[in-house]
């Protein structure tokens, strides 16, 4: 069966996960699972090649990192490799320093280089002000000229195109109409062509000698096979390409071929595109499309949603609701909304380590969230401070405001009474504190997944949020929590350990960039913007200090006496929900104080059923 | 010049890379043994075989163990074996056995759907039957207007929906008016759809339906259109596509360039769809009924041995 690259990795790392020390026959078993997966990736084999033989010296020349599992150390090695290879980060287009920045699009049949010209213009309109040009030089296909004309006029802007021309002249007359009219960007969409075709490739030639284009751009489909680095070469051999597009990257492809295509051009990749409206264009990141590819999901995606739509007050707001214990329908609510804003629930899964290959069997439906929804905003103010004045009647009234059925209030109640409870144990019992600072470290150790979010505070949420999703999705998936995990990510059946990922491994080397963020309180605060800087500094510290001791002090007042060790069992999670109150906390830098116990266990378990 | 030869012409290129590279192999009379067979497999890989890749050498290594492979010309000889074995023997040109044939085409986007149909409708055009294409693809900007011109080209009757209309809804009216015109083929274009996108797979299997309400057992054949440059990706691709629809068979496109195709050979084992017809060119003629054989001569290079 063909497995996803995750899947293949997370087992090559999980056999590595199992031993001691690195040695260099566990070494070759894990650099032999990296390479059948890539391949399985459709990573050019060449790539692969050099890939492995970078790995391999990589871990086989460096001392171990002190209480760094060998296991992690390859995988980050894994990691930074892929990283290295996939590029630049924040790669943008340069524009002309004067008169109209003229990019051309080239790319094979069905690449998806129309599509993207009109959602580069639009980008470009909305983040640079700028003023595109259209120009319709694909006078090959049927319809193109006719297709491009349709998208220019649904984001507004200027198609150029001259019937009975070629694509050369066709281009020049365009690049010159953009001129006269003061047009600042001139965007030229081409037909598609074969590499292999002669007579094509000295058309593109042709056009990029008349025109002289400041960007010549390669659109490329992020499903394509080995074949993706001969393309590749040919249009570069022919042309002086500055980046590359990827595209239809909402699919299943594991952007093999964003891998190989870089290793042949060696320009950035500087969108990718996400989806089939004009707005689904994302800036490339290569180390979120590494952490993508090694199965750590999409945490710095997620995470900068959160920090983009949901604002500090209200994450501050939902902090206090939750440090007062009382937690009303009212702030149930607040969570619903807080979690759509972060967009379609099925991205969001799709951006959590290990949940990626999990999200397309998922089928998430948005709509059950507009019905809960429906429900509380079915109910007075009153009754959503004071859930229990709810009776039978009000239960019926509500049902129908809803246009649902009574059951359906009952569930939610229910279920807002097993939070409610929920949180109170938390707080009472705070079970982190019972676990003793040896199993914290092992803890923390097997929760890695690379090692660059070791000790980021993103694990405790995404740990906490993983297993809660798995519980989610209902008893019938029972290995979906571990499912694609990378190491030892517990699932929400599985011995889990999550609760340790606490930022509070290093408070000495607190305070860190502020960022205007609010002031921390104690230790125990993270601050996950800076996650990564965060975990490479660790590390650094951690490589001098020569010593790998993960044992952090007490994270919290609350810890005192000497703690009585638990099993990892009494950490087990009910079925719940990622907290979106923890994910504003992390995107603006604060955590809950009882997560310095158990992160999970005391987030807002939201179990919504869906 | 017969059908083999020209998909070998072809298929020329597809041929150069893995065969120089097997020739190349054996350059300067290497023994067969675990560094060469090695590297074999990663030959392979370029031609998007995938696991394939690792399951064929292993059968070579076997057969060298048994003495049975020798040089060059068996490892081709076994490779061409191995392969076409791989694949459907019901492969190639489709039969219209009903009055009409109602052929429904999906895939994801840009995968190459309108101008396979395109070529389909040439095809059967010149086989003097009537043909009526049906744009489905509401969706995309221009691409009933992309369909339309290829109809006019062809010959061939065309029905289109307004822009946004339901795809179902011109499935139903396109078979409807075929089934009034007495066409013999009706060809019905489907927007591109990603595999991972349920709702749309919903859509399509709601036009398989919708379909067959106006006119029973039809659609009476689904054709999945895959790309021939993607890789591991189709497999997936054939995976999704048909547990939404009854897929019947596949179209290759893009055949002309570099690119292999290995992937079908996963599909193949996995969900034995037979390839029909394979794309190997821009001219409407392109269009080829797919043979096993010469695709897979074409593949190892066997072909010129002979």
């Amino acid at each position: 069966m063909f497995e996803s690259l995750t899947q293949r990795l997370s087992s090559a790392f999980s056999f590595l996960g199992s031993k001691k020390e690195l040695t260099p026959e566990n070494i070759e078993e894990g650099l032999a699972q990296v390479r059948a997966a890539l391949l399985e990736a459709d990573v050019n084999f060449k790539v692969v090649r050099d890939f492995v033989l970078r790995v391999r010296e990589s871990v086989t020349g460096a001392k171990r990192v002190g209480g760094v599992e060998p296991s992690q150390q390859f995988i980050h090695a894994c990691h930074e490799e892929l990283v290295r290879l996939l590029g630049p980060e924040d790669a943008r287009l340069e524009f002309a320093k004067s008169g109209p920045t003229i990019v051309l699009m080239a790319g094979l049949q069905g690449a998806g280089k129309t599509t993207t010209v009109a959602k580069l213009a639009k980008r470009l309109m909305a983040s640079e002000k700028r003023r595109p040009l259209l120009v319709a030089a694909d006078v090959k296909r049927p319809a193109a000229v006719e297709q491009l004309k349709i998208l220019g006029a649904q984001i507004g802007a200027q198609v150029f195109h001259e019937a009975g021309l070629a694509a050369p002249e066709v281009c020049a007359r365009g690049v010159e109409f953009a001129r006269k009219h003061g047009l600042d960007l001139v965007l030229l969409d081409t037909a598609g062509r074969l590499h292999v075709d002669d007579e094509m490739m000295a058309e593109i030639a042709e056009v990029a000698r008349r025109v002289e284009p400041h960007q010549q751009v390669l659109v490329v489909d992020a499903m394509t096979g080995q074949d993706a680095v001969r393309s590749a070469e040919a249009f570069h051999a022919r042309l002086s390409l500055s980046g590359v597009i990827l595209t239809k990257l909402d699919g299943d492809a594991r952007g093999g071929a964003a891998l190989s295509i870089q290793s042949v051009v060696g320009r950035p990749i500087l969108f990718v595109g996400v989806g089939e409206k004009l707005d689904d264009l994302d800036p490339f990141s290569p180390r979120r499309m590494a952490g993508r590819i090694l199965g750590m999901g999409d945490v710095v995606g997620l995470v900068e949603t959160a920090q983009s739509q949901i604002s500090e007050a209200e994450a501050q707001q939902a902090y206090e609701k939750m440090v007062l214990g009382s937690f009303t329908l009212e702030d149930m609510l607040a969570q619903l909304r807080m979690i759509q804003k972060l967009g379609p629930m099925k991205k969001v899964l799709g951006m959590l380590p290990g949940m990626s290959g999990m999200a397309e069997h998922i089928d998430v439906d948005d709509r059950r969230m507009k019905r809960l929804e429906a429900l509380f905003t079915s109910m007075t103010p009153r009754e959503r401070l004071h859930p229990d004045s709810i009776d039978l009647s009000r239960r019926r009234r509500i049902a129908r405001g809803s246009g649902q059925d009574v059951g359906a209030v009952g569930e939610l109640l229910k279920s807002h009474k097993a939070m409610q409870r929920m949180m109170k144990e938390m707080n009472k019992l705070g079970l982190g504190a019972r676990l003793g600072a040896k199993q914290k470290a092992e803890t923390l150790r097997q929760m890695s997944p690379t090692g660059e979010l070791a000790s980021g505070s993103a694990g405790g949420l995404f740990g906490g949020g993983l297993s809660g999703l798995s519980g989610l999705f209902g008893g019938g998936r029972p290995s979906a929590g571990g499912m694609d995990l990378p190491g030892k990510l517990p699932g929400g059946s599985g011995p889990s350990g999550g609760p340790f990922r606490g930022p509070g491994r290093r408070p000495a080397r607190r305070p860190r960039r502020g960022n205007g963020g609010p002031v921390r309180r104690s230790p125990a605060h993270g601050f996950v913007r800076d996650a990564q800087v965060r975990v490479e500094t660790q590390r650094e510290t951690e490589a001098q200090e020569g010593q790998g001791t993960l044992e952090s002090p007490p994270l919290c007042s609350r810890e005192r006496g000497r703690p009585t060790p638990a099993s990892p069992q009494d950490l087990r999670l009910p079925p719940a929900f990622v907290s979106a109150t923890r994910l504003s906390f992390l995107a603006h830098g604060r955590r809950h104080p009882h997560e310095a116990h158990g992160p999970y266990q005391s987030a807002l378990l939201l179990d919504l059923g869906l | 010049m017969g059908l083999l030869d020209r998909l070998k012409s072809k298929l020329a290129r597809t041929r150069e890379t893995l065969t120089d590279g097997i020739a190349g192999l054996f350059r300067g009379g290497r023994p067969i043994d675990a560094a060469l067979l090695g590297e074999l497999e990663e030959l392979l890989y370029t031609s998007d075989l995938g696991p394939v890749a690792a399951e064929v050498t292993q059968a070579l290594a076997r057969a060298h163990q048994r003495g049975e492979v020798k040089g060059e010309d068996d490892v081709r000889a076994r490779m061409r074996e191995v392969l076409v074995e791989r694949l459907d023997a019901r492969g190639g040109e489709l039969e219209l056995s009903h009055r009409p044939t109602v052929i429904l085409v999906c895939g994801v986007n840009g995968s190459g759907k309108t101008t396979s149909i395109a070529k389909l409708g040439h095809r059967l055009r010149a086989q003097k039957k009537r043909v009526l294409l049906g744009a489905c693809d509401t969706f995309r900007a221009a691409a009933a207007e992309q369909l339309a011109i290829w109809a006019s080209r062809n010959g061939a009757e065309f029905v289109r929906g307004g822009p946004e209309a339901d795809p179902a809804s011109v499935a139903f009216d396109a078979v409807d008016r075929g089934l009034a015109l007495g066409v013999d083929v009706i060809v019905l274009d489907t927007a591109g759809r990603l595999h991972t996108q349920k709702h749309l797979m919903a859509e399509l299997g709601k036009l398989e339906r919708v379909v067959a309400k106006r006119l029973p057992g039809a659609p009476h054949e689904v054709l999945l259109v895959i790309d021939a440059t993607n890789g591991q990706n189709a497999i997936r691709q054939a995976r999704e596509f048909t547990s939404a629809v009854k897929v019947t068979g596949l179209i290759v496109a893009k055949l002309d360039g570099t690119a292999r195709a290995g992937a079908i050979f996963t599909i193949q084992q996995e969900l034995g769809l037979p390839v029909r017809y394979v794309g190997t060119g821009e001219s409407l003629e392109l269009l080829e009924p797919f043979d096993r054989e010469a695709f897979v001569d074409a593949l190892v290079g066997a072909g010129l041995q002979r």
